[in-house]
């Protein structure tokens, strides 16, 4: 039975449960996420501050050093088994920052290491990030093209 | 008659489960029945190098314990009925083929546990079998990487969602008697009410349990009041007060009688979620506390129905709604003796 075409019987079940079932906690999630997240900007914004200030890096550089470190530190709390425990508190907060996609990428390959480097690993790298690059490299095209037109044209 | 009604079988041997074997993994042990298992491991490696074969060494030493137990050997049971949540049940037909004993492999999703059992005590009843070994098995980190993400994914779930009990229970049914009695089982139909969050298997699998459990009774002439308890599988603190509720609507009142798996498998101050799931859940507990306490005479006579969602991660993909079953056996203490 497909989720679109529910018979009356799974409608009224539907309805019946809803007073059932424990509410999501939508308020406390969107704190939890802003704090978070708002934190992992933060460190990113310190490790930022310490390349500008010890490294020879300007403002347009810091930018790739920043997320590498924060990728590297994403890995190993992956690894140590960390990070699911911030993600199942923080949800979005530590989803949507670069240490969300680290996390996706790190924990595939751990998950897959008893299949192999080639089958296993490599191949399921991008079992979760991938959409995330199909949509980022897609949007990036769209919106670069529009960008083109409106120039060629005003 | 041995069909008795629509859906149960009512035993016309005595069947008895001879002995019992249940391993767990960390979380189960520090739970509330940590006491009651056979075997405990630290870490949810079990000392094998990856989640599969930890899964297996899981079902195997159940086995060997349940086996050793009945002071038997493999080449003593004639059928060997097992199953997990892996695809094409791996872990029972790779631990299948290091006992050798004829198998059947077999799935029901959570709700392998009480299929076995009741199937395993059909054939003995039968005279198809004079022994009869059931097991079922079912681990976090399989579980997970299989039906959800990998195992250290930071996706965050939400409170209805279960926590996949680590372990495996094995029993071994025959004819000698014991202090454990099979008396009847009642089979479940496919109920489908229209859930499909997979993160939400309480309320998918409730209807299924409501409609076994009414059929029983229906079936048998019995009322709540028979049994000192109605232990369901896997409903979790979600589907606990929706069973109750649609049982009411039928005019049945389990609600002092009634207990689940999946809340009395874990304290509520662990990280699970709503409670326990998995094929493990019903088998360690039902093999472990529930036997123990009817044959140290606090339960005498039981209705275990294990629940099971019969989905895998595509059909929930392709936008489709989550298929439930239940399958109930009668357990009842016996005042003959036995090996235990």
């Amino acid at each position: 039975m497909s989720k679109q075409k529910l018979t009356p019987e799974q409608q009224e079940y539907k309805e019946k449960i809803k007073p059932l079932q424990p509410k999501p906690p939508y308020l406390l999630n969107v704190a939890k996420a802003f704090l978070v997240g708002g934190l992992i900007c933060a460190i990113g914004q310190g490790i930022s501050n310490f390349y500008l200030t010890f490294f020879n890096f300007n403002e347009q550089t810091v930018g790739n050093p920043t997320v590498a470190t924060l990728i590297l530190i994403a890995a190993l709390l992956t690894g140590f088994g960390v990070y699911d425990k911030i993600g199942q508190f923080a949800g979005a907060g530590s989803i949507v920052p670069v240490t969300g996609f680290a996390n996706a990428v790190t924990s595939a390959a751990l998950e897959h290491k008893s299949e192999g480097l080639v089958l296993g690993v490599a191949t399921n790298l991008f079992k979760l990030a991938g959409a995330v690059i199909v949509f980022g490299a897609v949007s990036a095209y769209i919106v670069g093209m529009l960008r083109y037109l409106f120039q060629m044209w005003f | 008659m041995k069909l008795t009604g629509k859906q149960t079988w009512t035993f016309s041997k005595e069947l008895y489960i001879a002995s019992t074997g249940t391993a767990v993994g960390p979380e189960e042990a520090a739970g509330p029945l940590g006491e009651t298992y056979d075997l405990t491991f630290k870490e949810l490696h079990c000392g094998q190098d990856n989640w599969e074969l930890a899964e297996r060494h899981l079902l195997e030493q159940s086995i060997n314990i349940c086996l050793q137990k009945a002071e038997k050997q493999p080449e003593d049971v004639d059928l060997f009925l097992s199953g997990d949540l892996i695809n094409q049940t791996v872990i029972a037909n790779y631990t299948a083929r290091q006992n050798k004993i004829p198998f059947l492999g077999m799935f029901g999703a959570c709700s392998t546990s009480m299929e076995t059992l009741a199937l395993g005590a059909a054939l003995i009843d039968g005279g198809f079998a004079n022994h009869v070994l059931t097991a079922v098995s079912s681990h976090n980190a399989t579980a997970e990487r299989q039906f959800r993400y990998p195992t250290e994914y930071g996706g965050q779930k939400p409170d209805t969602a279960t926590y996949t009990v680590t372990g495996a229970g094995a029993s071994l049914v025959g004819t000698e008697p014991s202090p454990i009695k099979i008396t009847s089982a009642t089979i479940g139909r496919v109920m489908d009410l229209g859930i499909s969050d997979p993160f939400d298997m309480g309320s998918a699998m409730a209807p299924a349990a409501a409609d076994t459990i009414a059929t029983h009774f229906n079936d048998t002439g019995r009322t709540p009041t028979d049994y000192d308890l109605i232990i369901t599988g896997d409903l979790s603190s979600v589907g606990t007060p929706i069973l109750k509720q649609l049982l009411q609507e039928k005019k049945f009142d389990i609600s002092s009688n009634h207990q689940d798996c999946g809340l009395l498998v874990y304290r509520p101050d662990q990280p699970v979620f709503a409670g326990g799931s998995g094929c493990a859940c019903s088998a360690v507990v039902t093999y472990g506390h529930l036997l123990e306490e009817l044959r140290n005479g606090k339960l005498k006579k039981i209705l275990v129905v294990a629940t099971g969602a019969l989905m895998n991660p595509m059909m929930i993909q392709q936008k489709e709604t989550i298929p439930t079953i239940a399958h109930g056996v009668v357990l009842e203490a016996s005042s003959k003796g036995g090996h235990e």
